[in-house]
């Protein structure tokens, strides 16, 4: 077995706290939030860098958490779905998932909460052209897309209200 | 899927980087993006040693104008060269064909260095460097050395690069006022490019001045189409010499053939593409 010469130090910040922790370095972002921290609403669904499933927002941007090495993480800041709700209350993405039936089975939904948010960070009003181009890099078996663009757009919609 | 185990040392700074990649040469690969190389190694296609982490190397970042070049380092990613404003004004093709690589989070993540380093057959960025007349600037403890990128890019995941060096930087001349145009027919399930072509014109008194043309997708390797740009030079690019300009396109290419697309399908695909790009470089110039 490795011996621990091989482990690597890191320190991120995930979801507003930090873990410092000693890694192998072929460890994938995505098996160290889900397996060594428990933060399992990151999802692993092609595990070969297609689906989008497992993205999470590095350092403001989104990214494939399988197809980043934890230790590439190191020093950074990573946030993901369960970072999203504050005391018990739903990110407005989240509510706008919730009410405009954005998902169906919601194995994809992480994934497509977390481009939705890195979306309307960057670009908070966005049209049915840019929602759709940002998820270009999610695939949901179940919905057809129709319902998160509706969703992503409600969120946008509520967000320039104020609400 | 987990890749083998290998080991990992971030370098702070370039010469760190050399003399790494110097001490375990073929042993060592570079980790840009990631977006290739991880893939691999989850795979096990790929098996490194060492894997040397360039992220913080301030020498492979920046985008800078050198006299009549832009320096662009290896570091940049597609997402900088789409929003740059030097990229835009002064080699806005690469911007071009940034935007048509993979989906967002694939932009966010993959390099310059990487792409070219990568050299994969159906990659966007080369087709366009290629058309840029783009100069790699490689380093080793060796010292250092300019190569074409035409001369660099050797066939499929195969390029000049020795074990021992590191890209910096690419170098392309700066072209303000160039008409610039990349079309591209993705695969519809990986999105690679199963053609695209990236055209740069320049036009004098209504003329074509100069002309370069980058075909990638087609052939083992992306490749500038000389045939065609000889018969376009001096041109008024009227419908007929475009036609017949875009028809040898592939001449003189070992056209790839897939599952998707057959060597035939992908030789008028190419045809096709170069019309369109070479057109819409045309119409960017009298815009
Ligand atoms: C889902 C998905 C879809 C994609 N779709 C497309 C697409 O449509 N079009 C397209 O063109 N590409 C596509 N790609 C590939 C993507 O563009 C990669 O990012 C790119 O090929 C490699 O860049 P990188 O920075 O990620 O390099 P890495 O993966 O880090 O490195 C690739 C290779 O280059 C070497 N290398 C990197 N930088 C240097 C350097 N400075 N000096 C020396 N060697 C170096 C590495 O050692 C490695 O061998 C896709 C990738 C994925 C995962
Ligand atoms: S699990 Fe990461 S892209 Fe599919
Ligand atoms: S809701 Fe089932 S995969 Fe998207």
């Amino acid at each position: 077995m490795e011996s621990t010469e091989d482990l690597v130090s890191i320190s991120v910040t995930v979801n507003g706290r930090r873990y410092a922790d000693q890694v192998e370095p072929r460890w994938l972002l995505a098996y160290w939030l889900r397996d060594r921290l428990g933060l399992t609403g990151t999802h692993v669904g092609c595990d070969t860098s297609q689906c989008g499933v497992c993205t999470v927002i590095l350092n403001g941007q989104a990214v494939k958490s399988c197809t980043i090495l934890a230790v590439q993480a190191d020093n950074g800041t990573v946030l993901t779905v369960e970072g999203l709700a504050q005391d018990g209350t739903l990110h407005p993405v989240q509510a706008a998932f919730s009410e405009a039936h954005g998902l169906q089975c919601g194995f994809c939904t992480p994934g497509a909460e977390m481009l939705a948010v890195a979306l309307l960070e960057e670009n908070p009003h966005p049209t049915e052209a840019e929602i759709r181009e940002a998820l270009d890099g999610l695939l949901c078996r179940c919905t057809g897309y129709q319902h998160i663009v509706q969703a992503v757009a409600l969120a946008a919609e509520r967000k320039g209200r104020g609400a | 899927m987990i890749p083998e185990r290998f080991r990992y040392h971030r370098a702070r700074s370039l010469d760190e980087a050399l003399d790494l990649v110097a001490q375990a040469p073929g042993q060592a690969r570079i980790l840009a993006g990631g977006h290739s190389l991880i893939p691999l190694m989850k795979l096990r296609l790929a098996q490194p040693q060492w894997v040397i982490d360039v992220e913080e190397v301030a020498e492979l970042r920046g985008i800078r104008e050198e006299g009549e070049v832009l320096h662009i380092g290896a570091m940049t990613r597609y997402r900088e060269l789409m929003t740059d404003p030097l990229v835009a004004r002064d080699a806005p093709l690469l911007a071009l064909a940034a935007r048509r690589v993979g989906d967002l989070q694939v932009r966010n993540r993959g390099t310059v260095g990487g792409a070219l380093c990568h050299a994969d057959p159906a990659a966007d960025l080369p087709a366009a460097a290629l058309a840029s007349d783009a100069e790699l600037e490689l380093r080793s403890r060796r010292g250092q050395r300019r190569v074409a990128l035409g001369d660099f890019l050797q066939g499929p995941l195969t390029t000049d690069l020795k074990p021992d060096e590191v890209l910096v930087a690419i170098h392309v001349p700066r072209r303000p006022g160039w008409g610039v145009a990349y079309q591209k027919f993705p695969h519809p399930a990986s999105g690679y490019a199963v053609v695209g072509v990236a055209a740069a014109i320049a036009a004098e008194s209504g003329r074509v001045a100069r002309v370069c043309l980058g075909v990638t997708g087609v052939g083992p390797r992306a490749y500038r189409a000389a045939a065609s740009e000889e018969r376009l030079v001096g041109t008024g690019l009227d419908p007929e010499v475009l036609r017949a300009a875009s028809a040898v396109v592939t001449d003189g290419i070992a056209v790839n053939h897939d599952q998707f697309a057959s060597a035939e399908y992908r030789r008028h695909l190419a045809a096709t593409y170069a019309e369109r790009a070479l057109a819409a470089a045309w119409a960017a110039i009298q815009a």
